[in-house]
């Protein structure tokens, strides 16, 4: 099995990497890349702890090959903001205290940005169906439905 | 005893909350080193087999593959309970569940590891299985394990039946004759996983030498290394176990099942082993909770006055000898204050997957089919849910149906909430029921060892022993500012691994928050003590008359001399001139945890067409004692609610006729998602524990009690049919319509 | 396994042709679950998304063609194709997350074979073709005619779809689709329908097709359902009718996701409650 030669964009950097034909973009972000806040919880796109975003759309990373990303831009939760300069939806997460394990954060980060990106006034129902591929065991989901709608908030300029 | 506080109460960020928003956190997969070999571990297709012979020459054989082991490469152990984990790691001799380990391979990827499984020949001889708890328990079944049945037992029940247990008081059939209504019914409830999200992962680096380092997900690393050195035949000083970031555990990871596997081929191999389990493994071969069967029967006079009451309860829980319907049977009844009450339980094998705990494990159930009993009496006699709790709430001073008499407790707080809240007087939509439950949990103490260091430039280092699972940084850095005096971010608590700080028992039973903070405290006292001596060094006069006010040492008073304040950050500056670094620890096993209650109200809406059931309104009453950091007081009880909500609804465990798991993953396992729910509002009622000097109770668990039971009453109340098994699933609701 | 891209359709077929155990990817929503359980283990994966043309929408002849690698999301922010054939567009919408609709297709959909594809039913009832590519050349076939059991399809050897066309549609039409599941996301189909609706100028319906989701080895169309609606305005003895043809055409299994009977009885509430929705998006007064 010969491995494949892929020049891709991640999180603004071009980068390029050596992966083997069935090996998915979850486990070359991970394995080749180090860049391991996406997390793999199930494996078969039924979790959304492994979310990313394909040239824009949110997919699911396990669900996607490395092979597939050849002249893409992809942005993983290490993209979305820094420590000096977070993201609303990350400063929000916070505020709220909306992570217990924080296993499903960077998932429900990128997914959330996602949604922010193409509906900047979500109401809660659009939030919980946007986010309903984003399984979270701890926090019963609340404050994570309220730090996304009062990051969207902030994001309109309503209390910032 | 109520107190007044600067910072305990108030809603800092979580001192690890940065590193868990950048992707930065380093969970039990996100560790790698070089020359790292990866592991695959082999499972039983079976439910139950004699593994007649394993070939594992062409997995050996193949390039890449480094090491291959089975059962025989594990030496026996002294401990039986240590055997059974270890035997549940890895099958010797009888595959007893499907999923059951029956090999391991380390190769140097994960498509060689892959590859070398599929070459591992296992002949199998399948026996006989059962998984159903009461065809496991009746004479005749397959038995799992010969010579473990419990003593006193009669041969009315099989050799499954390793735990037989009773608690009460009076004699419930007095209470049945004296009483208005009898009602007994029989309920099952299913076995339902814990769904953390992050799979069972561990990086193992066993040298020839006896000396390794393990990294691993985990709720208690020093109970890893207790069984993983005790399984490998190390000294415990050996094997440092450092606990990761933990991607959810709820019980479920306060166990091993991959830990003794990764360092076995570690050490055969000479090399670092990762091992991580798919989610498929996560569902077959790690610890779901107990599927039960239960009977209880209540027996109440027309005003409400419980009479009688008596609870049978059968749990199932897997392949081994196991200990937890205990704890339902001491939950089940704990909510009332009864003359004649007795709950009898028992524990029983089958060819499923040994059972591990799963927050409040073994009362879930139980109170389920007690409450759901209450609600059906109060039905049936025209009473008000509530004022009937009200009338029976055990409060301080009853004599509990599990034994010990009630400190101060907040039960009758929590139920008053609820009544007064304006979700109990809120009007109901059509096919709209409204449902209500208590709920139970002990709260547990337990080991404990806190180290902290006043470093020179007036910071503090704490160093504890238990995996934060949810915030438990945070509240015991509070914790450590409020007894020190000073501000919370001049405070870093690090969860340190096995070697760095004295033993600490698992992060379970509720106990981090109310132990660790005991530990934290008196720690904080002991370096208190230590800066009032340096100061009084300073000043020239006694230690006994210096004392510690809002962060700093001052004299007792004029008498002991006029000196103005030193605060922590100048006695630490000069502590290097004073007599050298300035410390505090503590070491202990704090045993006055506080029980706490809770109180749930849900409003469920029933399709009558589909049986379908949503969610529409929920608020959650707990008595916490004291909420430390309000907010993860909050999410504790949101989280519960929720996990509640799936078990009373969607998630089962599902086996068919083959023993086999039907639904090994998320897509059919089935866990609430975020379009399923409502906003979960949480009613933090504060009754504090006088076991704990800032009167805290633990939280985390009580919250998963009454869901069940409270989702119930509501579909009870929507369609005017009870469902006596869980989960309500909408085959099982429409059919009852 | 060899990972292709092939360039065109021809490329596409010639590939599937090699003799080699070759799937196509598209979305992978499908195939790439199926080699992580190790259900499938292709030798061959050939990607077709780059295949000029798999990726559009286009408007033909005053319906849709929609090419093989067109995703779900992509579907949804079509404004023209989602008001023309609401119910599709919704189909396809209900597949997996939104991660997931991020990348599956409705040409995947079918191809899986799964009885309880959600783009499925709402197809058949939209009349919908399949632009069928092979090595002895292209054939457009009715969807239904394609569909033959669990993980099945009707195509030929080397076959591929490489389109799907949604027919232009009368004035007062309009087609709705809806499943069954335990939870409101996430799950996979345990009964579904879906219904598309031609009314006449009173609002009395004239044209009617009802097809019906994971109640039988495939996906199928109920004819009586239809016939129950047709000359109605759906009145409850019509719905009632339309509910009882599709019990009668249901002949599902147990299994972890629902009973026969529970299949049984849901399908035709799905069906009336879709073909409710069909009926006002035709512009009708219930």
């Amino acid at each position: 099995m010969s491995k494949i030669h892929v020049t891709t964009q991640v999180n603004g950097d071009a980068v390029e990497f050596l992966c083997e034909p069935d090996e998915t973009l979850l486990d070359v972000l991970r394995d080749r890349l180090n860049l391991t806040g996406a997390k793999e919880g199930c494996g078969t796109g039924d979790c959304g702890a492994c979310s990313v975003t394909l040239n824009g759309r949110l997919v699911a990373s396990c669900l996607v090959l490395g092979a597939e990303v050849a002249g893409s831009a992809i942005e993983t939760v290490e993209g979305v903001g820094t420590a000096d300069a977070l993201h609303p939806i990350q400063q929000h997460l916070l505020d709220h205290a909306a992570l217990q394990c924080g296993i499903c954060t960077p998932g429900i980060i990128v997914a959330a940005k996602a949604l922010l990106v193409q509906n900047p006034d979500p109401s809660e129902g659009e939030v919980r169906y946007w986010l309903a591929g984003n399984l979270c065991r701890c926090t019963g989901y609340d404050k994570i439905i309220r730090a996304v709608l009062s990051a969207a908030a902030e994001m309109r300029g309503e209390n910032a | 005893m109520k107190q007044d506080f600067k910072i305990l109460g108030t809603r800092p960020a979580r001192p690890d909350g940065l590193d868990k928003v950048t992707g930065k956190a380093m969970f039990g997969a996100d560790k790698s080193v070089t020359g790292m070999l990866h592991a695959r571990i082999l499972r039983s297709p079976h439910a139950h087999a004699e593994i007649v012979s394993i070939d594992t020459s062409k997995a050996e054989a193949l390039a890449g593959v480094k090491a291959v082991i089975t059962g025989d490469d594990f030496a026996d152990v002294e401990s039986r309970w240590t055997r059974y984990t270890m035997q549940n790691c890895m099958a010797q001799g009888r595959a007893l569940y499907d999923g059951h380990a029956v090999a391991a391979v380390a190769a140097i990827s994960k498509t060689v590891a892959a590859k070398a499984l599929k070459l591992i020949e296992v002949e199998y001889s399948v026996l006989p299985h059962v998984t159903d708890v009461d065809e496991a328990m009746a004479p005749g079944a397959p038995v799992l394990h010969e010579g473990v049945k419990a003593r006193k037992l009669g041969d009315d029940v099989s050799g499954n039946t390793v735990g037989y247990y009773s608690f009460g008081h009076g004699n419930p059939e007095t209470g049945f004759a004296e009483a208005d209504e009898v009602i007994e019914r029989t309920f099952k409830t299913a076995a339902v996983h814990q769904g953390y999200i992050e799979p069972h992962s561990c990086l193992a680096d066993l040298g020839g030498d006896g000396r390794g380092e393990l990294w691993c997900s985990t709720q208690g690393h020093y109970m890893v290394r207790e069984v993983c050195s005790e399984i490998l035949g190390i000294d415990a000083s050996q094997l440092r176990v450092t606990a990761s970031e933990i991607g959810g555990g709820f019980g479920g990871k306060t166990t091993v099942f991959i830990e003794p596997v990764a360092l076995k081929l570690s050490q055969k191999a000479g090399k670092p082993v990762k091992l991580v389990m798919s989610r498929e493994e996560v569902f077959r071969a790690s610890g779901p909770t107990m599927s039960s069967s239960i009977d209880v029967k209540i027996g109440m006079s027309k005003a409400g006055k419980i009479k009688g009451a008596h609870a049978k309860l059968r749990y199932q829980g897997g392949a081994f000898p196991y200990q937890m319907v205990m704890m339902g049977a001491m939950s089940a009844f704990a909510a009332y204050d009864l003359e004649h009450v007795q709950a009898e339980g028992w524990d029983v094998m089958t060819n499923r997957p040994k059972m591990i705990s799963y927050r409040a494990p073994g009362a879930p159930m139980a109170v389920y089919a007690v409450e759901s009993v209450m609600d059906e009496l109060c039905q049936k006699l025209g009473l008000d849910p509530i004022d009937t709790r009200l009338l029976n709430a055990a409060r301080e001073g009853t004599k509990s149906s599990y034994g010990p008499t009630f400190k101060a407790i907040g039960l009758v707080e929590a139920l008053e909430a609820a009544k007064a809240h304006p979700h109990y007087s809120a009007p109901l939509a059509p096919n709209t029921g409204r449902g209500v439950s208590c709920g139970f949990w002990f709260n547990f103490g337990g080991q404990v060892s806190v180290s902290m260091a006043i470093n020179a430039d007036g910071t503090v280092s704490l160093i504890e022993g238990n995996p934060d699972i949810g915030g438990s940084r945070a509240s015991i850095s509070m914790m450590a500012a409020e007894a020190l005096g000073i501000e919370y971010d001049r405070i870093r608590t690090i969860v340190g691994d096995t070697a760095s700080v004295g033993f600490s028992d698992v992060t379970d039973g509720s106990r981090v928050t109310f132990a660790v903070g005991i530990a934290t405290i008196n720690a904080a006292k002991a370096a208190i003590k230590e800066m009032c001596k340096r100061a009084a060094k300073i000043w020239e006069i006694d230690a006994e008359a210096v004392e510690w006010v809002d962060g700093a040492a001052q004299p007792t008073g004029h008498n002991a001399g006029d000196f103005p304040p030193m605060s922590l950050a100048e006695i630490a500056a000069i502590s290097g001139k004073t007599g050298g670094p300035i410390a505090g620890h503590h070491e202990g096993a704090p045993d006055k945890a506080g029980v706490s209650f809770g109180v749930h109200m849900v409003d469920v809406e029933v399709d009558p067409e589909t049986g379908f059931t949503s969610i529409k309104r929920y608020t959650a009453f707990q008595d916490v004692g004291k909420a430390i950091h309000p907010a993860y007081v909050e999410g504790q009880i949101q989280g519960g609610a929720v996990q509640g909500i799936g078990w009373a609804l969607n998630e089962e465990y599902i086996y068919g006729e083959d023993g086999l798991l039907q639904n090994p993953g998320f897509l059919d396992y089935r866990i609430p998602v975020a379009s399923d729910l409502p906003m979960i509002e949480p009613v933090i009622i504060e009754v504090p524990n006088p076991g704990h000097p800032y009167g805290v109770r633990g939280c985390g668990e009580t919250a998963i009690v009454p869901p069940l039971a409270a989702v119930a009453n509501g579909v009870a109340q929507a369609m005017g049919v009870r469902m006596f098994e869980l989960p309500m699933s909408p085959p099982k609701i429409l059919k009852a319509l | 396994m060899r990972y292709v891209v092939a360039k065109d359709s021809r490329d596409a077929v010639a590939l599937l042709n090699t003799g080699e155990n070759a799937r196509l990817l598209a979305g992978g929503t499908d195939v790439l679950v199926q080699m992580k359980l190790g259900n499938k283990t292709p030798s061959l994966l050939i990607d077709i998304k780059s295949i000029n043309g798999f990726s559009d929408i286009f408007a033909e002849n005053g319906g849709f063609r929609i090419g093989a690698a067109v995703n779900g999301a992509e579907m949804g922010a079509h404004a023209a194709l989602k008001a023309m054939w609401p119910g599709v567009v919704e189909a396809v919408e209900l597949i997996g997350s939104t991660q997931v609709q991020g990348r599956a297709t409705m040409v995947g959909n079918l191809c899986n074979g799964s009885p309880a594809a959600d783009a499925v039913p709402a197809m058949l009832a939209a009349g919908a073709m399949a632009r069928v590519e092979g090595p002895s050349g292209t054939r457009d076939m009715l969807v239904a005619e394609l569909l033959k059991g669990p993980g099945q399809t009707k195509l030929g050897k080397a076959e591929l779809i490489s389109s799907i066309y949604l027919p232009a549609r009368p004035e007062h039409s309009g087609d709705a689709y809806l499943r069954f599941i335990p939870r409101t996301e996430m799950d996979i189909a345990v009964a579904s329908a879906g219904v598309n609706l031609v009314l006449d100028a009173s609002g009395t319906v004239a044209d009617a097709t009802v097809a019906l989701g994971a109640v039988a080895p495939t996906a199928v169309v109920v004819p009586d359902a239809a016939a129950a609606l047709l000359g109605s305005k759906l009145g409850a003895q019509a719905l009632e009718a339309c509910a009882a043809a599709c019990a009668a055409a249901c002949s599902p299994i147990d299994d972890r996701r629902g009973t026969v009977e529970f299949r049984t009885k849901i399908a035709g509430v799905m069906a009336t409650r879709a073909a409710n929705i069909a009926y006002t998006r035709a512009g009708g007064q219930l």
